[in-house]
């Protein structure tokens, strides 16, 4: 049977802080391996952790920007687990007093809006890394690097607000945009810097109460989110169609093999036994320092949508598109500064521009093509010195070289033929070398129009005015 | 609230203790005294009373992002039991 779907996300962020969490070690990733590491973040007895000011707030940065509540007063509390990546046994978070509560966000799916609920934000310290040698479940020892332990973290924990996968992906690709906007974090998923969990349970519709649920890990994508969940989700439903009962567990995706596996913990139930961190007093948060930080924030991705939206006329798809990358964004207002036509700058953009953008895997700010230039570009085209088919030869001159547009026109002779006298000419000489053609449209044939126009451009290395020929032709032709 | 041979077999657990068994009655009475005796906290009146998140009367000690020298390696790795390559070595562990 259909059943209703309810999700909740846990997304962790690595914060781009230069120092850790509670102590000065480097976050740098990709150091080598326990060189970024000292008393503090080791857990070594009688040391003492200062909180790094830049983490509050970063973490207060992100909540007024997914619309939290700032509690004045929070604290810092440990959870105790036994796992050698956590090298004093506990981790320090934030439990029943985290930083901020009770924000949303705005997704769009299919079109529509809808509002997910979060439910908190806290910060805390990241854990080591492991490295396993040879195969994880028959090695006798695990290698430990705890440079990444005590880097700083928050958590957005979402409200069961959604009810499908590509809801869960929606949400997670504007949650990555805000936190880009921000500047807190790098987000990359492929880093680790951002990482998801999913909580997933089905029932039988929106009224009923919440079905037992699973929580997903290994969720290392977008894809493997929406894979995980969408995985998950038909394999919830074919246990309870056949009687079944979900059990609370943790299960992993497994991206090769395209399966959720339970992680089925055979010691004990997690009992966290949180209690107060003695080492890190409270903190009270002032409302002038909110105020200052509010101040401090960016135009987010939503406001800006609704500004290309208005401004240009762009449609709802295409200035989401542009703004979900801030750098993107940023390279289009430039390019629509210097005068270029909004909407081609945004089909250039979306189209040739992410074309190459993806095929080398760069971000648009190590894009060779300058906002300047392709604005210039754009101007080309728009007055007619070059046509749209010369204008993607000009592109890819301009990736290639950087050089500007004009230059590249002038150097190649890339100039259109807007010149009447001289495409009569030629038309003249195509219609007479291709006779046969000419009978053929005339006998109804249209494609031989084409074959015509084709010869004309190719005379003309495709520099003639497509329209001016097209005209011409015609008007000779009959 | 009574604590049960069968608690204190799962708080050894979660501490990582070996309690030899035929100390584990001797610990639970051991447990139970010392809890028996905190539960003279619960006579005071703590009505209205903010719960305390921390016994120094302080607020916002906060360091600038900064960084510091760390550790040179070797320190680091001076009491570990086993190290390989720069990293801890560890016992195989069961994922839980
Ligand atoms: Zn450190």
């Amino acid at each position: 049977m259909d059943y209703s779907v309810v999700i909740g996300l846990e997304v962790h962020a690595e914060l781009k802080t230069k120092s850790k969490i509670f102590c000065g070690c480097s976050t740098q990733f990709g150091s080598d391996q326990n060189t970024n590491v000292c008393p503090v973040c080791l857990g070594l007895p009688g040391v003492l952790p200062v909180v790094n000011k830049r983490v509050v707030e970063f973490a207060i940065r992100a909540g007024l920007a997914l619309n939290c509540e700032i509690l004045p007063f929070s604290k810092f509390d440990r959870k105790n687990y036994y796992y050698p990546d956590l090298p004093k046994n506990y981790q320090t978070s934030q439990y029943d007093l985290p930083i901020c509560v009770n924000g949303y966000l705005d997704i769009e799916v299919n079109g529509e809006t809808k509002r997910i609920g979060i439910t908190r934000i806290h910060m805390e310290e990241d854990a080591g890394k492991l490295v396993h040698s040879g195969n994880i479940t028959n090695s006798n020892y695990a290698l430990v690097d705890y440079n990444r332990t005590g880097v700083p973290l928050i958590e957005i924990v979402s409200e069961p607000d959604i009810r499908s996968a590509e809801e869960a992906k929606a949400y997670l690709e504007a949650l990555k945009s805000i936190l880009e906007y921000i500047d807190v974090s790098d987000c990359k998923m492929q880093e680790g810097s951002l990482r998801c969990d999913a909580n997933v349970s089905l029932r039988e519709n929106e009224q009923a109460p919440f079905g037992t649920r699973t929580e997903l890990k290994n969720l290392n994508s977008f894809r493997a989110v929406q894979k995980g969940l969408e995985y998950e989700i038909v394999r919830q439903a074919e246990v309870l169609d056949e009687g079944g009962k979900i059990i609370q567990e943790t299960r992993s995706w497994d991206e090769t093999k395209g399966i959720t596996l339970s992680l089925r913990n055979k010691e004990q139930a997690h009992d966290y036994r949180y209690f107060p961190e003695p080492d890190l007093v409270p903190l009270q948060v002032s409302a002038e320092w909110v105020e200052e930080i509010r101040q401090s924030l960016p135009e987010l991705p939503n406001a800006r949508k609704q500004r290309l939206m208005e401004a240009y006329g762009l449609s709802s798809y295409d200035a989401g598109v542009i703004t979900a990358s801030q750098a993107m964004a940023n390279y289009f207002d430039v390019v629509v500064g210097h005068g270029a036509d909004a909407k081609a700058a945004a089909n250039w953009l979306m189209g040739e521009v992410s074309k190459v953008l993806n095929a080398s895997n760069i971000s648009i700010t190590e894009f060779a093509v300058t906002p300047e230039n392709l604005a210039s570009m754009l101007e080309l085209m728009q007055k007619g010195t070059i046509s749209s088919k010369i204008a993607k030869t000009v592109f890819e001159e301009m990736v290639a070289s950087g050089k500007d547009p004009a230059t590249i026109v002038k150097e190649k002779g890339l100039q259109q033929i807007s010149n009447e006298g001289e495409i009569v000419a030629i038309v003249e000489a195509v219609l007479a070398a291709n006779p046969q053609s000419v009978a053929d449209f005339k006998a109804g044939k249209d494609r031989a129009l084409g074959f015509l126009v084709g010869q004309i451009m190719k005379q003309t290395k495709g520099r003639a005015n497509p329209e001016l020929v097209n005209k011409l032709l015609k008007e000779r032709i009959n | 609230m009574k604590i049960t041979p069968k608690d204190v077999a799962h708080v050894a657990l979660l501490s990582r203790l070996e309690i030899p068994e035929d100390q584990v009655e001797k610990v639970t009475g051991q447990l139970n005294a010392i809890l028996e005796y905190a539960e003279m906290l619960n006579k005071v009146n703590t009505d209205g009373v903010e719960p305390t998140a921390h016994v120094i009367p302080l607020s916002n000690v906060m360091r600038e992002d900064e960084v510091e020298v760390s550790l040179a390696r070797e320190l680091a790795l001076a009491n570990a039991p086993e190290q390989d390559n720069g990293y801890f070595k560890v016992p195989k562990i069961v994922e839980g």
